[in-house]
C-alpha cells in the first residue's frame, strides 16, 4: 500500500489535525452529517495492579493506571464513558481488584469493564462479576451496537484439571511460552449468545465489539491469539461498519479482516515487545500495523499509556496517549478502507528505530 | 531515536545543530566541562563580552530604573538572588526561582520550562515582563544604546554599528556573548574526578559521591559523564515541585492554558502560581509534561539557595528530605498523581544524607567560592 503523506492529510483531515493539537483543547469535528451521533470514549487498559502483601502494591503499576486516569479526565470534550479493558489484578485477587478500583473511581463517567485473564483464572470470574461487571453484555450508544465479550475462557478440560490450588491454574495461565498453558475461546455458548444478540441489530448499524485477547490470531506462544476467532468473525460478517477492540498486547496493533476494523489497546503497566521478534513460533503480526518505537528504559512510562476514540466515520479513530513518546493516531480512511497511522503509515515518514549497541 | 523524550524534535534538532557549527573559543575550557557551543552568527569576541557585561548590569531598562539583569542574577550570590521567587521592579513577586547563569551557556533551552532556546532569545523577555523590568517594549533600550556615548563606542567597537542599525538583535547577541563566559568547572568534585587529586574531597564528599551515582540516583537526571559532567539531562520532569498548586480539574486547567495562550508563556506563567505549575506543559501542551520543570545544574548549588523551580525548600538537607520522600516534603504527604516514574522513595539513612550534602558543597568552583 502507498500513499503519500499531503493525499493521506487530505483524507484524514480533522482527525489528523486533531492529534497534533493538545488534546485537552481540541473541540473534535465528528461526523459532517449526523452531528447528533459524534462522541468520543476513553479506553484504559492492563493495570495488571500487583500487591506485594497487605496494602504494598508494585507502585509502577499503580503510577501507571493513576497518571491515565488522570490524563483522560482532562479529555475536552469530554467523553461519552470510559472503558477498562481488562486485567485490572495482575493474579485475580480481591484484594488487587479492589485497589484498581479505588484508582478507577475516580474516573469522572461511566465505566465499562472487559475481562482479562488475570482477572479471572482464581475464582473464574466470580468477584468480577459479583463486585464489577457481567462478563458479557451488550448496549446501544448514540447509533451504535457495542458488546462485550468473555474471550479469555479455554477448553474445560484445561479449567477443571485436578489443581492443587486455584492459584495454580491462575500462575499458569499467566504464564508466557507455557508449553502446559491453553489457547483462549469465547466459546460456543458466548457465540450462541453473540449470534441471538447481532439479530435484532441493523445491518448499517456501526458495530464495537471490545474483548481482551485479540479476536484473530497473531501469536500462540503469548496467547495473542483466540482459538475460535474465525467464528466470531463469521457472525460479525454481515454488518457494514464493524471494529474490534482489544487489550492484552500491551502495544499498537492495526489490521483489517474484510468489514472488520482491529485496533489494539496500550497498558498502563508495561510494554511487551512485538513478537516478530521471537521465532519459537510463526508470528503473524498484522502487516498493516506499525509498531511503536523501542521503548526507553530510562522513562518507566515509555510505551505504555491509554487512548481515546471517536465514531466520526462510523469506524473508530484511534487516539493513542503516549508518555514520553510519540502520541499516535490511527484512524479510519475511507478511501483504502482500513485504519492506517495518520503520520508513520507511509514508509518514508517513519522515524528510524533506536540504534543499540 | 526515540522521539518525545529527546528535548528536541527531530527535525528541530537538526536545525539546531546546523545553526550552531562550533566555534572555538578563546579562553581554555575549565576542568569537568565539555567545549563549550557558540552560535556561527555569533562568535564571541572580548568587546561584545565587555558590552554585555555593562547591558547586564545597566539598571535603566527597567521602568524605575531600579532594575538590571544583576538584581536577580547577582555575582555575589552564585548569579542568582538567593530569595524563593525572583523580585522585579516594586518589589514585584514573580512565581519562579532565578536560576544561576553560571553555566547556562551549556543548557540546551532556557527557562524553567525551557520556552526559549537560546541565551539571546532569553534575554530579550526579563524586559518586558510586567513583575520583572517591566518596559512596554524594548524602544526605550534601544533608544539609550543609540545615545549613550559610552554604548555608542562600546556597540560601535563590537558590532561596528550605530544609530538605528543598532537593534535588539546585537543587544540580545552581547548579553549572550558576557553569559557564555560565565562558565564554571574546577570544583572540588571536577579535581578529584576528573584530575585524580585523591584528597579533593573530603571522606564524606566521596561517600556523597557513591550515593549519588548509586543507593540516591541522582546521577539518572544530573548527568556526570567519563570527561565532564552538567549535571543536568536537559530534560524536564515532574518531581512533584508544585504539586500543590497545579490545576485540579479540567476547567482549572483550561483557564490555565487560556491565560497562556491570550498573555504569552512568559508574561502569563510569572504572574500565576497555578499556570506556572503546569510547568512543561505550557510551552508544548504535551500532557507528558503537566508539571514537568527542566533538569537545573547542580555546580555551584551551595551558593544558590533556596531551592526547585518555586524556591520552595530552603536549604540542600530539605531537597534530599524531598527526594528521599519520593517527591514530597513530608512522608506523610499524598504522592503527586502525574508524578515522574523516577522519582520514589529513596530509603537513605541520615548518613548518607549527610555524605550527600557534602557531596554537593564539593561542586563550588573556586572563583565563586566564599571566602
Amino acid at each position: 500500500m502507498k500513499m503519500d503523506r499531503r493525499t493521506f492529510l487530505k483524507t484524514t483531515g480533522a482527525a489528523a489535525m486533531a492529534s497534533a493539537l493538545p488534546i485537552s483543547l481540541v473541540a473534535m469535528a465528528f461526523g459532517e452529517k449526523n452531528p447528533a451521533k459524534d462522541f468520543s470514549f476513553a479506553y484504559i487498559s492492563d493495570a495488571h495492579i500487583q500487591q506485594i502483601e497487605g496494602s504494598k502494591f508494585v507502585r509502577n503499576w499503580d503510577m501507571g493506571l493513576t497518571r491515565a486516569v488522570q490524563e483522560a479526565n482532562l479529555l475536552t470534550p469530554r467523553p461519552d464513558f470510559f472503558f477498562f479493558g481488562g486485567d485490572l489484578a495482575q493474579l485475580g485477587k480481591k484484594e488487587e481488584m479492589d485497589h484498581g478500583l479505588e484508582i478507577l473511581s475516580k474516573l469522572r463517567g461511566k465505566a465499562y469493564y472487559v475481562i482479562g485473564e488475570h482477572d479471572y483464572y482464581l475464582d473464574l470470574g466470580k468477584y468480577w462479576e459479583s463486585k464489577i461487571s457481567p462478563l458479557w453484555y451488550s448496549f446501544d450508544h448514540k447509533g451504535v451496537h457495542f458488546i462485550v465479550l468473555n474471550s479469555i475462557l479455554t477448553y474445560d478440560k484445561w479449567t477443571h484439571k485436578n489443581w492443587a490450588d486455584p492459584m495454580d491454574r491462575m500462575l499458569a495461565m499467566a504464564r508466557l511460552d507455557n508449553p502446559e498453558g491453553s489457547p483462549f475461546l469465547v466459546g460456543e455458548k458466548q457465540r450462541a449468545w453473540l449470534k441471538k444478540d447481532l439479530e435484532k441489530v441493523d445491518k448499517s448499524t456501526p458495530i464495537v465489539l471490545c474483548s481482551h485477547s485479540p479476536i484473530q490470531k497473531i501469536y500462540k506462544g503469548w496467547n495473542f491469539w483466540t482459538e475460535d476467532a474465525e467464528s466470531v468473525q463469521t457472525l460479525l460478517k454481515p454488518f457494514n461498519k464493524v471494529t474490534v477492540i482489544y487489550g492484552h498486547v500491551h502495544q499498537i496493533q492495526y489490521n483489517q479482516v474484510g468489514n472488520i476494523s482491529f485496533h489494539a489497546v496500550m497498558a498502563t503497566a508495561w510494554p511487551w515487545p512485538y513478537p516478530k521478534s521471537y521465532v519459537q513460533d510463526p508470528s503473524h503480526l498484522p502487516k498493516l500495523t506499525v509498531p511503536i518505537n523501542r521503548a526507553d528504559p530510562f522513562f518507566e512510562r515509555d510505551a505504555t499509556g491509554w487512548q481515546f476514540m471517536n465514531l466520526r466515520t462510523g469506524n473508530v479513530d484511534m487516539h493513542y496517549q503516549l508518555p514520553d513518546n510519540e502520541n499516535r493516531s490511527v484512524v479510519f480512511n475511507r478511501k483504502t478502507g482500513r485504519p492506517q497511522d495518520a503520520k508513520y503509515q507511509s514508509v518514508g515518514s517513519r522515524i528510524p528505530p533506536q540504534t543499540h549497541y | 531515536m526515540n522521539t518525545k523524550a529527546r528535548v528536541f524534535k527531530p527535525t528541530l534538532w537538526s536545525a539546531a545543530i546546523a545553526a550552531t557549527l562550533v566555534t572555538c573559543v578563546a579562553f581554555a575550557t575549565p576542568l569537568g566541562l565539555p567545549p563549550l557551543a557558540v552560535p556561527a552568527d555569533n562568535p564571541i569576541t572580548p568587546e561584545k563580552v565587555k558590552l554585555g557585561d555593562k547591558l547586564f548590569h545597566d539598571k535603566r531598562f527597567s521602568s524605575t530604573g531600579e532594575v538590571s539583569c544583576a538584581n536577580c542574577h547577582d555575582k555575589e550570590k552564585g548569579f542568582t538572588d538567593n530569595l524563593p521567587v525572583s523580585e522585579g521592579i516594586n518589589k514585584l513577586k514573580g512565581t519562579r526561582n532565578a536560576p544561576t547563569v553560571i553555566n547556562a551557556a551549556y543548557l540546551h533551552t532556557q527557562f524553567w520550562d525551557g520556552r526559549e532556546p537560546t541565551l539571546e532569545a532569553q534575554s530579550a523577555q526579563p524586559f518586558l515582563n510586567p513583575v520583572e523590568m517591566a518596559l512596554t517594549n524594548h524602544e526605550p533600550i534601544l533608544k539609550i544604546v543609540r545615545t549613550d556615548p559610552e554604548y555608542v563606542d562600546l556597540f560601535k567597537r563590537a558590532f561596528a554599528k550605530t544609530g538605528n542599525a543598532i537593534t535588539m538583535k546585537e543587544v540580545e547577541q552581547a548579553i549572550a556573548s558576557f553569559e557564555r563566559t560565565l562558565i564554571a568547572g574546577n570544583s572540588p568534585f571536577d579535581r578529584y574526578f576528573y584530575g585524580g587529586e585523591k584528597s579533593a574531597m573530603n571522606p564524606a564528599a566521596i561517600r556523597g559521591l557513591d550515593v549519588f551515582i548509586n543507593q540516591g540516583r541522582c546521577v539518572s537526571c544530573h548527568v556526570i559523564e567519563q570527561t565532564q559532567a552538567l549535571f543536568t539531562d536537559n530534560r524536564f520532569h515532574m518531581i512533584g515541585s508544585g504539586a500543590k498548586q497545579m490545576p485540579k480539574n479540567l476547567d482549572d486547567l483550561a483557564a490555565a492554558v487560556e491565560d497562556v495562550k491570550k498573555r504569552g508563556t512568559d508574561i502569563a506563567v510569572l504572574s500565576n502560581e497555578k499556570t506556572s505549575s503546569l510547568g512543561r506543559y505550557a510551552v508544548t501542551r504535551d500532557l507528558t509534561d503537566i508539571g514537568a520543570f527542566k533538569t537545573p545544574t547542580l555546580r555551584n548549588i551551595a551558593l544558590t539557595a533556596p531551592y526547585l523551580h518555586d524556591g520552595s525548600l530552603k536549604t540542600l538537607e530539605e531537597v534530599i528530605q524531598f527526594y528521599n520522600n519520593g517527591g514530597r516534603e513530608k512522608e506523610t504527604d499524598p504522592v503527586p498523581e502525574l508524578l515522574s516514574g523516577g522519582i520514589r522513595p529513596l530509603n537513605l539513612n541520615k548518613e548518607q544524607e549527610a555524605d550527600l550534602v557534602e557531596f554537593l558543597k564539593a561542586l563550588t568552583s573556586p572563583e565563586f567560592a566564599q571566602k
